[in-house]
């Protein structure tokens, strides 16, 4: 769409930079309370120019919120995240889309279906696994009469337990089993041209060997466009780790970020430490930053996708 | 040995059916072209050879075994795609080697054979570029290159050409025709380019709406047609047909109109008062002056070929052409009479549209094969 009215012009640039003004003026806001003292932070009317303490701020608030550890914590989470979600994308969407067999429809319908069940809506059942991930087994071995035979025959209780609280694992599965990455995956293998499949196949490559040696290379930029999504996702996660991580040694930045943002319980009516919490938000806000402009070549080239 | 043998191959897509029993005896080295228009099923055919397509019913045999249910790369075939298929992540190098790489050929007879086969489609100087930076003739050759390191028994084209420029097109043409004598290995070629089957084929395979309507040499087809379909199919302007009645008092067939288009002796004898449809290649009518030949039609135009002439003539409501070396004059309108040759008279039957050959002199040399 080409139009050539100055009006017109003006009234999309206004537009545009209404916009942009909308998305800035909150960082700038975080960059110079984290930037000033606390006096100065509370001062009225505020002062919206930086001042000279962000080192300072800084410092303190990584090591208030003990950022060393979390941050660690979080690297572990989001690369889990991305290497997980890449590896099982890859693979269902490559059964669903080059494998023709009945229920390929049927299976990907219920991996689509999960975009519409994001972590915050299964939360509860979620946590129940999370506390015993053996526990659908254990009642399917309750409800087929297998633990009760096994008990009546050798004395012995079947309890399966896998509790996946505080830890690693636990953190990073759920996130992992969603359909974006898949569907993404999908849309990719299905403008890979059939001729490109029948000629590997003449080659006498099978379906692994494709996948390593065609599709594989083939679907980097999009690999690089699921890694840079993921990393930003597994990086923000908040309610999840909130809910299953009691050990302050397996916190996460996003939840301990909350810690410092002041309310009655940190504070305890005291003045709220706005400069720290402004600060440690934008030592949280630096990680994803990096990895999008990092990525950012990639990430577009793999969205769009129209090398061939 | 690498002949190929199919015994009443059928394909079907559910309910449909696109193949209808195809039998065919492919010899060892020979050339196959499989001609026919879109749709004709004539790339499926191709596809289940290659193993890229399940046998609906029937069976294919390659060297003898039976290939029905064995994976392609169990079959010994290798094949050349029409939008090429080259792996556009790989350089020439790795497209060509990718085979004998599968196969787990070491690293140093791989690009010995590799340089080998590219010099031999003249890609030496261009083995680390991409496809992507490749120009459509050159990608063809890789294309090539990589079916032919595999040694194949048998060699599987797929309109290959179809998406070259017309001069690039001959010319690749020949290269395969060279290809395939220096290798020897047996080739089926599917097109929809007359001109290309003609040229290349040992002989042809005409399909038409998943049945094979003839096999033959190019000479054979183009000489006696075994259809109406396959005549008007092969021969570039198309055949002109007529319908009409053998009459053997005449010797002739009398065509709407009264017309009578002289037949040998033999001929109408055998087929007296049938009704037929009538076929005359436009190169086998020679122009006259009115009234003198056997019919007189109405000029319309003419188109220029360099080489002769195309005149486009209407006679009792039907158009027909006629090619001639010769270069004339006429005015749009101008009675201009057309001379038949007996000899090249095709006749078909008016229902089934199949060839009549009652009475036929074979003016045909006897192919090799009817020899031995």
């Amino acid at each position: 769409m080409i139009e050539r009215t100055p009006v017109l012009n003006i009234v999309t640039h206004a537009i545009l930079f209404a916009g942009l003004a909308i998305l800035v003026i909150p960082i700038y806001l975080v960059v110079v309370a984290a930037s000033q003292t606390l006096p100065d932070v509370m001062a009225i009317p505020a002062k919206l120019l930086p001042g000279d303490q962000l080192v300072v701020n800084l410092k303190a608030a990584w090591q208030e919120a003990e950022f060393s550890t979390k941050f660690g914590n979080t690297l572990i989470l989001a690369s889990g995240v991305v290497v997980g979600k890449i590896v099982l994308a890859a693979l269902t969407a490559f059964g669903i889309v080059f494998f023709n067999h009945r229920l390929r429809m049927p299976i990907f319908w219920m991996v689509f279906i999960t975009l519409m069940l994001p972590l915050e809506v299964r939360i509860v059942p979620t946590y129940a696994v999370a506390a015993n991930a053996l526990s659908p087994f254990q009642a399917i071995l309750d409800w087929t009469g297998v633990s009760w035979l096994v008990q009546r025959t050798t004395g012995i209780e079947v309890a399966l337990n896998w509790n996946l609280l505080n830890s690693y694992t636990g953190l990073i599965m759920p996130l992992v089993a969603t359909a974006t990455g898949t569907f993404l995956y999908r849309q990719f293998f299905l403008t890979i041209p059939d001729e490109l499949v029948e000629a590997a196949k003449m080659d006498g490559a099978g379906p692994l060997r494709f996948l390593r040696d065609i599709l594989i290379p083939l679907s980097v930029t999009n690999m690089a466009a699921l890694a840079t999504i993921m990393f930003v996702v597994g990086w923000n996660q908040y309610l999840w780790p909130l809910l299953i991580i009691t050990d302050p040694a397996y916190g996460v930045a996003a939840v301990e970020l909350s810690r410092l943002v002041p309310n009655m319980n940190t504070t305890g009516g005291d003045v709220p430490n706005w400069h720290w919490a402004m600060a440690g938000t934008l030592i949280v806000m630096l990680p994803p930053v990096v990895v999008v402009i990092l990525m950012q070549r990639w990430f577009v080239r793999g969205l769009i996708n129209t090398e061939k | 040995m690498a002949d190929i043998v199919m015994r009443d191959v059928r394909k079907a897509y559910a309910k449909t059916q696109v193949v209808h029993g195809v039998d065919l005896e492919i010899k060892d080295g020979e050339f196959i072209v499989i001609l026919g228009p879109s749709g004709c099923g004539k790339s499926t055919l191709l596809r289940m050879i290659a193993g890229l397509e399940d046998i609906s019913s029937g069976e294919i045999s390659i060297g003898g075994r039976i290939v029905n249910d064995l994976e392609p790369r169990e079959r010994g075939c290798a094949m050349v795609f029409q939008n090429y298929a080259l792996y556009p992540h790989m350089s020439v190098a790795g497209n060509i080697g990718y085979a004998l790489k599968v196969a787990g050929v070491p690293r140093a007879e791989r690009d010995m054979r590799v340089a080998a086969v590219a010099r031999s489609v003249g890609l030496q100087d261009f083995l680390d570029r991409k496809p992507g930076a490749l120009s459509g003739g050159q990608r063809q050759r890789v294309a090539m290159a990589r079916a032919i390191i595999r040694e194949p028994q048998v060699f599987l084209f797929d309109e290959p050409l179809s998406n070259l420029d017309a001069k690039l097109r001959v010319q690749m043409r020949h290269e395969i025709r060279r290809i395939h004598s220096r290798i020897g290995a047996t080739s089926v070629f599917v097109t929809h380019d007359q001109h290309e089957g003609m040229t290349l084929a040992d002989r042809m395979v005409i399909m038409n709406k998943g049945t094979v309507d003839q096999i033959g040499t190019p000479e054979e087809i183009y000489d006696r047609p075994a259809s109406v379909y396959v005549a008007g199919f092969i021969g570039s302007p198309a055949m002109n047909f007529m319908q009409g009645t053998v009459n053997a008092l005449a010797s002739a067939v009398i065509v709407e109109g009264g017309a009578q288009i002289e037949i040998s002796a033999p001929r109408a004898e055998a087929l007296n008062g049938q009704s037929v449809q009538l076929g005359v290649r436009p190169e086998s009518i020679a122009l006259l002056p009115p009234h003198s030949g056997t019919i007189t039609a109405t000029f319309e135009f003419a188109e220029e070929l360099g080489s002769g002439r195309l005149y486009h003539l209407e006679f009792n409501g039907h158009a027909i052409t006629v090619v001639s070396p010769q270069k004339k004059q006429f005015g749009e309108g101008q009675e201009v009479g057309l001379g038949f040759d007996a000899a090249q008279v095709h006749l078909f039957d008016h229902r089934s549209e199949l060839r009549l050959s009652a009475g036929e002199q074979s003016q045909i040399v006897p192919s090799l094969e009817a020899a031995q």
